[in-house]
């Protein structure tokens, strides 16, 4: 049986640590891990300014992230190819088919998930939570720094839909890292790959690999929504 | 001498409709001051604009010390506290929320332990101190929110209708407390009950809002 045989294959090249296998699965986490990191920390800050700030055009600038949220990965991809391409406006900065431009790509995924989720989490914190922090004596940035702890699980919530997003987009990478062999080539584009030259041993491997992360992110999530809702 | 409070033509409406006409008192003693009155009243609303979380639409709120005038700014603020019908208890362990208020003054350590676990006691909650605050029962949740404002030892203490919802045994307990406080002789505490006898016992002053005016008890 010829799947039968490649999932044998599969199988033994997970459990002999394939020493490419292990390549592409670290540049996969080390990839969406660094454009997780860096849409949190311009994410989170601004998802805090839009909850506690009044500013115009707000109503619009939310409806405007949450659009972004489903953008579709391979026009992220196209967007940023014509940024970084050598004729484009950073062209000059010799990005395109790197690792790091594939950070770029998936931390522009990655945003408006964490802004609006972790927003959506800040207003959503009960207002009573301000007033009893303020009537208790704690200064305005004391009041926000004890509400974005309230809203602790929804960001984390927020930041693990948008690592699950992330480990499993193909479009934008795929646009942008060029799926250089040992160098950009990631879990997701290797299956794309690997599929169509019909060799599905590495491919059905990979995505072993990807559905146990996605279990692992998705059994996280459900921890930690538990968690908020048992406490609330 | 301590903190003293006067407020004088305080009014407040809600899209429109006046909630408070024309309001004034003064509290100048280190005494229990009771609000009774009905539903939507203004007992609340009075209470939060006393307690400097929320503004009026127009009067003056006056804090005075030693004589001076005081600003509304942050160190005043600190020098009273106001306890919500709904407490707004933090989601983190009951000894956690009984130290917010050291904490957020800069105040941590082994003193500020000590201090919160003494005030626990007092409220009888020191065995409970590693338990979420969310899971508690609502007599313990109002003695929490006691405690939470007694750690910063308030000169003066809002409570809201702090027997509201707890059974007898609670509600004595917290009686307790009050009259502790009372003869300590240190705190003013201007409170709000729907409990006509509690009232009776606790005031030293007993005063009845209706429909947004504030009258001595006959
Ligand atoms: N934030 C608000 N927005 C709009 N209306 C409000 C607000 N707060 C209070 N009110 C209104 O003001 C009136 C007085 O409310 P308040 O809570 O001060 O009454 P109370 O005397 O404390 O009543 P209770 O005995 O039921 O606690 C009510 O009609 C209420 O609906
Ligand atoms: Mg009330």
């Amino acid at each position: 049986m010829f799947l039968a045989e490649s999932f044998k294959t599969a199988l033994s090249l997970i459990v002999n640590l394939n020493a490419e296998l292990l390549g592409i699965i670290f540049l996969s986490l080390k990839v969406s891990g660094s454009a997780l990191v860096i849409a949190t920390l311009i994410g989170l800050p601004l998802a805090a300014l839009m909850g506690f700030r009044k500013f115009p055009l707000k109503g619009v600038f939310v409806s405007l992230l949450n659009t972004f949220m489903g953008l579709p990965p391979v026009v992220a991809g196209l967007l940023i190819y014509l940024f970084l391409s050598r004729s484009g406006p950073l062209g000059f900065m010799g990005l395109l088919y790197t690792p790091s431009a594939m950070i770029i790509a998936q931390s522009i995924l990655a945003f408006p998930i964490i802004v609006s989720l972790s927003y959506a989490a800040i207003v959503g914190v009960d207002p009573i939570i301000s007033q009893a922090s303020r009537s208790l004596g704690a200064a305005q940035s004391q009041v926000s720094l004890t509400i974005m702890k309230e809203a602790r699980f929804g960001i984390m919530s927020g930041i693990i839909a948008a690592f699950g997003r992330v480990m499993a987009e193909v479009g934008a990478i795929l646009i942008v890292g060029g799926n250089i062999a040992g160098y950009t080539r990631v879990m997701t584009t290797t299956i794309a790959l690997e599929t169509d030259k019909g060799d599905f041993e590495l491919a059905l491997a990979l995505g072993i690999i990807l559905l146990s992360i996605s279990l692992g992110i998705n059994f996280l999530l459900h921890l930690v929504q538990r968690k908020g809702a048992v406490e609330r | 001498m301590s903190l003293a409070l006067t407020v004088s033509n305080i009014r407040k409406s809600y899209s429109g409709k006046p909630v408070l006409e024309d309001v004034s008192l003064s509290f100048d003693r280190n005494a229990v001051y009771v609000l009774t009155g009905p539903n939507g009243s203004g007992k609340s609303t009075f209470l939060r604009i006393c307690g400097l979380i929320e503004d009026a639409d127009s009067g003056e709120i006056v804090y005075t010390s030693e004589g001076g005038m005081l600003k509304h700014d942050i160190r005043l603020k600190r020098r009273i506290t106001l306890v919500l019908p709904r407490i707004g208890l933090f989601n983190t362990t009951v000894f956690k929320n009984a130290a917010y208020g050291l904490n957020i003054r800069g105040s941590k350590g082994a003193d500020a332990a000590r201090r919160v676990d003494e005030v626990l006691a007092f409220v009888g909650l020191a065995h409970k101190k590693d338990q979420s605050a969310l899971t508690i029962s609502s007599g313990e949740r109002q003695r929490l929110g006691i405690a939470r404002a007694l750690v910063i030892e308030p000169e003066i203490l809002f409570l809201d209708e702090p027997t509201a919802s707890i059974d007898e045994k609670n509600s004595a307990i917290v009686e307790d407390i009050i009259l502790d406080l009372k003869a300590g002789g240190r705190t003013t505490v201007i409170m709000t009950t729907h409990d006509k006898d509690q009232a009776g016992r606790l005031a030293d002053s007993w005063l009845t809002m209706h429909a947004g005016k504030l009258i001595p008890h006959p």
